[in-house]
């Protein structure tokens, strides 16, 4: 039972990405969580220009670059140059029950894995055994937007969810059409923009990008 | 069995137990270094064991026979261990009799005596540390079981010396699965061996001590077996790590001269490396809360049983 | 052409507006922007009636008489809601809520929020219509946080989460939508995303693979529907954005949402030969319907207390949907058409009542007939419509799909009865005392426009008392479509 070393690397690739979701689950430090971030992003491209070059799929090198230039450098100097002027470089996050959460991650995983195990078995990609994976950071990054309450933090999760699914489409499907990829990316951007605006908004009303601030719209 | 098996056998425990202190010292020695000390020489826990031996015991009156007893058994099962885990060949005969999941027992029997033996005179840190050493030992031992299930998935054995000849000599594969063990496994290590960020082997701070508060009791040639066995220990754990994550140079079988001529230096470079990269997590890492150790255990547990799932899903 | 003029005019006039949005006279823009708008999509209306479905553009846009009744419906709610907008954030800008850098914000976005609309009902390509949801939801949001108040920074934070994780799924959902089509129409770039080649060849789709992308689907577009337990952005979103946003977002965008939904429904179902999509929106849009019309009696904020009642009738029309068959679907049109026509004139006469009363808190709001009797009785028969009263549209549609419910599936009969009585109670009770109770309130500086309210609320009447039969046959298309 010998894989092709292609695979190999994108399964690797795939661990590393899993591994990383789950450091970004457990992390306290606002800016560590944007350097794993960039590593997330990078592993996303690595696996992209990999998958690329064994299928011969080359539209799939603009995915990649997209990838690259837009999460692995643009957005990660964003969020840092954000977190810099906003001052909360060093902030941390006391995060509850840490092991609790990572046992509830486990599950999820676990959760995430079943599920994608007969869509799996119909794939014809080379990288099918990964689209489990993919689930599982969405999922997880899913959790980290759950259990986190920083805005910083939050974004940070959704950013990584984006990941999650840009890796679900490489690996079940090569990549979806490319107007679609743009449109999506588009759609990130302009969103992290928004989101940075907001994170100003925030703290001008707030003092503080603390979401506990923002629990006054309850039901009543 | 027949004899040169067994002489080989014994040759593997006696090479581990000559050759442990000298870890201990090399990790000690490039902690001196990283941290601008001189440091006392790779040789200074041969010395130590020296002097200890030819000290005069003292015993608490209350001691039981057991507290006499523990640093021979804990000696005796390090031994042991060392005897199932391949450092030079495969070869081993004990290996048949004993796979991961006994020796998992043995470093937990070792463990359980040690904590009597800290209890049996009855001080207040005896006690304590009896209490924290089991504490990470309970914690860290599902980890590493979960480490060896990975390991062994891939082999199909649970057998040390089968995983090493499948691992070393089967196709050239990339194990997502063991990348992710091999992370749990160095946590699990460094919370076994007392070592930084889990516990600080070179301090006495009563508030913080975990492994060294088990063991203020012990003075001579109990100290020193004691001391010897850590040694043992520590040198066992990393050739599981070497068995189970960088298998190669190991002479398969019995082991010919020419392999042995590349497995003796291939475990030394070895050795160097993994003394200095453990020299250097101490280093960069403050020793954590004793309350935030259990976190980090779950954490090494969380990673193993991730490598098993990956290593299901993805098949290999 | 008029599909061109209808997707142009929307960004061109945002850009304008982007520019211009500060003068006095952009409000004016902003109407003949949204009257072009609505002409051309009117104009597009007309084409399809007449000639059928348009498949354009390389085949990225599709136009059939299900989404063409949608775009009809947004364009005019948009012109009309542009008609309110002018007064109602005149007298914003009086009270000094707002300045003219929001104000421009406002409009230009209120463009963009058309487009993204627009586009996401004529797309015939699933992604892109996840691109424009989600661009809708970017469009709004700078909406709902217009004030820049605590309160609606919290709203739009809270409304910008829980879509973009909910349209995230959706995404996820989308992705195995691709992965399913790609196996039976081949690697062939873009097309196996376009809706009408996935409609013809849904029969020979995975079936556990659709099962599972409209899960995804369902929980990613239904977080915009508003669906419980997805649905606690909106009532937020409501009550803290301005008040033409929210009869935008009630009335247009959970509209879309729902369109995107039952869009998707059509494909599941057609591969899957079980109920299951259709049970589980039946599932979704009953608790929707239970819960909102529970929860109508907490409300203290008026606009809050509507936009649970949007969640009640969203959770009604995809009941519907999701019972199927020719008379539920068309109830379900219907009911889509009318609810966004009466929930935004509606949003229209309490924007007017709470610049009054000063506040949204609905026992500060006393005697609406007294201080401007057009709000008062605009805000009564409003809700009279909406609580389903005979002769009004709503009306209509609710007893045909509760007709329906009753022959398919009695046993559902009886707690959507519960939950519009206690939603009726709940309702009117409030309103009552706000249009008849004692005031002392003052007159506005400006006199409101409430020319949009009755033309919506006539035309709901209308429909209730007589459906024009090319109105019917269209709906009647759209229905069969829809399957």
């Amino acid at each position: 039972m010998v894989t092709p070393l292609s695979s190999q690397l994108i399964d690797l690739c795939a661990a590393v990405l899993l591994l990383l979701s789950f450091s970004m689950l457990s992390q306290r430090r606002v800016l560590t969580l944007v350097d794993l971030f960039a590593l997330q992003g990078g592993t996303l491209f690595v696996s992209i220009v990999v998958v690329a070059w064994n299928t011969h799929q080359y539209q799939l090198f603009y995915s990649a670059a997209l990838t690259l230039v837009l999460k692995v450098i643009f957005l990660p100097l964003i969020l840092n140059r954000l977190i810099r002027r906003l001052g909360a470089q060093w902030e941390t996050e006391t995060l509850l029950n840490a092991s609790a959460t990572m046992l509830i991650g486990l599950l999820l995983v676990i959760f995430a894995f079943t599920l994608a195990e007969p869509i799996s078995r119909l794939a014809s990609t080379i990288t099918r055994s990964t689209l489990g994976i993919a689930l599982a950071i969405v999922m997880l990054s899913f959790l980290m937007m759950i259990t986190r309450r920083k805005a910083v933090t939050q974004v940070i999760g959704f950013l990584a969810m984006e990941n999650g699914l840009f890796f679900a489409a490489t690996s079940a499907t090569y990549g979806m059409p490319m107007v679609v990829e743009l449109g999506v990316a588009l759609d990130v951007l302009v969103g992290m923009v928004i989101l940075g605006v907001f994170f100003f908004h925030i703290r001008e009303q707030f003092d503080s990008l603390d979401l506990h601030n923002l629990e006054s719209l309850k039901e009543d | 069995m027949n004899t040169r098996a067994f002489t080989m056998q014994l040759i593997a425990i006696a090479f581990a137990i000559i050759v442990a202190p000298l870890l201990i010292g090399w990790v000690n020695q490039c902690r001196a270094w990283l941290q601008n000390r001189r440091g006392p020489g790779i040789l200074q826990p041969y010395r130590l064991i020296r002097k200890l031996f030819h000290k005069d015991a003292v015993i608490a009156t209350n001691a039981s026979p057991l507290f006499r007893l523990v640093p021979y058994v804990q000696f005796a099962s390090m031994g042991l261990a060392a005897g199932i885990i391949p450092s030079l060949w495969t070869g081993l005969p004990f290996a048949d009799a004993a796979d991961t999941i006994a020796l998992v027992g043995l470093f937990a029997t070792a463990r359980m005596f040690l904590a009597l033996a800290a209890m049996d005179i009855g001080t207040a840190f005896g006690s304590m540390g009896a209490r924290r050493e089991m504490l990470v030992g309970f914690l860290a031992e599902p980890a590493l079981l979960m480490v060896f299930f990975t390991a062994s998935l891939i082999s199909h054995s649970t057998s040390l010396p089968t995983m090493v000849n499948v691992l070393a000599h089967g196709p050239l594969a990339i194990y997502p699965s063991l990348a992710f063990a091999s992370i749990s496994f160095l946590m699990v290590l460094l919370a076994e061996n007392a070592r930084i960020p889990v516990d600080n082997p070179s301090t006495h701070l009563e508030l913080t001590m975990i492994h060294e508060a088990t063991v203020l009791e012990y003075s001579a040639r109990h100290l020193a077996l004691i001391e010897w066995a850590s040694a043992l220990k520590l040198f066992n754990y990393v050739c599981i790590g070497f068995a189970l994550f960088v298998p190669w140079g190991l002479a398969q079988g019995l082991g010919n001269l020419p392999d042995l001529a590349i497995a003796v230096p291939a475990l030394f470079i070895k050795l160097v490396a993994v003394g200095f990269g453990l020299a250097l997590v101490e280093t960069i890492n403050a020793k954590m809360r004793i309350f935030r150790v259990p976190e980090f255990l779950a954490s090494a547990f969380l990673l193993a049983v991730l490598g098993l799932l990956v290593h299901l899903l993805l098949g290999h | 052409m008029e599909l061109i003029i209808l997707l142009v005019l929307p960004p061109l006039g945002s850009l304008l507006l982007a520019l211009v949005g500060e003068r006095d006279w952009a409000a004016e823009v902003n109407i003949l922007v949204s009257a072009g708008t609505f002409a051309a999509g009117a104009w597009l209306t007309m084409h399809v009636i007449a000639h059928g479905p348009i498949l354009t553009g390389n085949e990225e846009f599709f136009i059939d008489p299900f989404n063409v009744f949608l775009v009809a419906l947004t364009s005019f709610v948009g012109f009309t809601t542009s008609l309110f907008s002018r007064t109602y954030m005149r007298i914003e800008q009086h009270h000094g809520r707002l300045n003219r850098r929001q104000l421009r914000l406002y409009h230009s976005m209120f463009q963009l929020f058309m487009f993204t609309m627009l586009l996401a009902l004529t797309t015939n390509n699933m992604g892109i219509l996840w691109v424009a949801m989600e661009g809708a939801t970017l469009t709004t949001v700078l909406l709902v946080s217009l004030y820049r108040t605590p309160a609606s920074i919290e709203a739009a934070w809270k409304y910008f989460i829980l879509c973009g994780v909910g349209l995230a799924q959706a995404l996820f959902g989308t992705i195995l939508l691709y992965f399913a089509a790609e196996k039976v129409l081949g690697n062939v770039g873009t097309t196996a995303l376009l809706w009408t080649r996935l409609n013809q060849v849904k029969g020979q789709m995975e079936p556990t693979v659709l099962s599972l992308a409209f899960v995804f689907l369902l929980v990613g577009y239904g977080t915009k529907v508003g669906l419980v337990p997805l649905h606690n952005w909106l009532p937020d979103a409501h009550a803290e954005g301005p008040t033409p946003v929210s009869a935008v977002l009630s009335g247009l965008l959970l509209n879309v949402a729902l369109y995107a939904v039952v869009r998707c429904k059509v494909l599941v179902e057609g591969s899957v030969h079980s109920d299951l999509a259709g049970n589980l929106m039946m599932g979704f849009g009953l608790v929707s319907v239970v819960v909102a019309s529970f929860l109508l009696w907490r409300q203290k904020d008026i606009k809050r207390m509507f936009a649970y009642s949007s969640i009640e009738h969203m959770g009604i029309a995809t009941f519907a949907f999701g019972m199927g068959g020719p008379i539920a679907n068309f109830a379900a049109l219907l009911h889509m058409t009318v609810h966004s026509l009466t929930k935004s004139s509606i949003f229209f006469t309490v924007g007017h009542a709470t610049q009054k009363a000063g506040s949204q808190a609905m026992d500060k709001i006393r005697g609406l007939i007294t201080v401007n009797p057009t709000v008062g009785w605009g805000l009564m028969i409003g809700t009279l419509a909406i609580l389903g009263m005979p002769p009004f549209g709503v009306f209509t549609s609710e007893f045909l799909i509760l007709i329906t419910a009753m022959r398919d599936h009695p046993w559902a009969t009886p707690i959507l009865l519960l939950a519009l009585a206690v939603a009726f109670g709940a309702i009117f009770s409030r309103v009552q005392a706000m249009v008849f109770g004692e005031t002392d309130l003052k007159r506005l500086p400006h006199s409101p426009t409430l020319l949009p309210v009755f033309t919506h609320l006539t035309i709901v009447l209308i429909l209730g008392l007589y459906i024009p039969h090319y109105l019917a046959d269209w709906y009647r298309e759209a229905a069969r479509i829809i399957g």
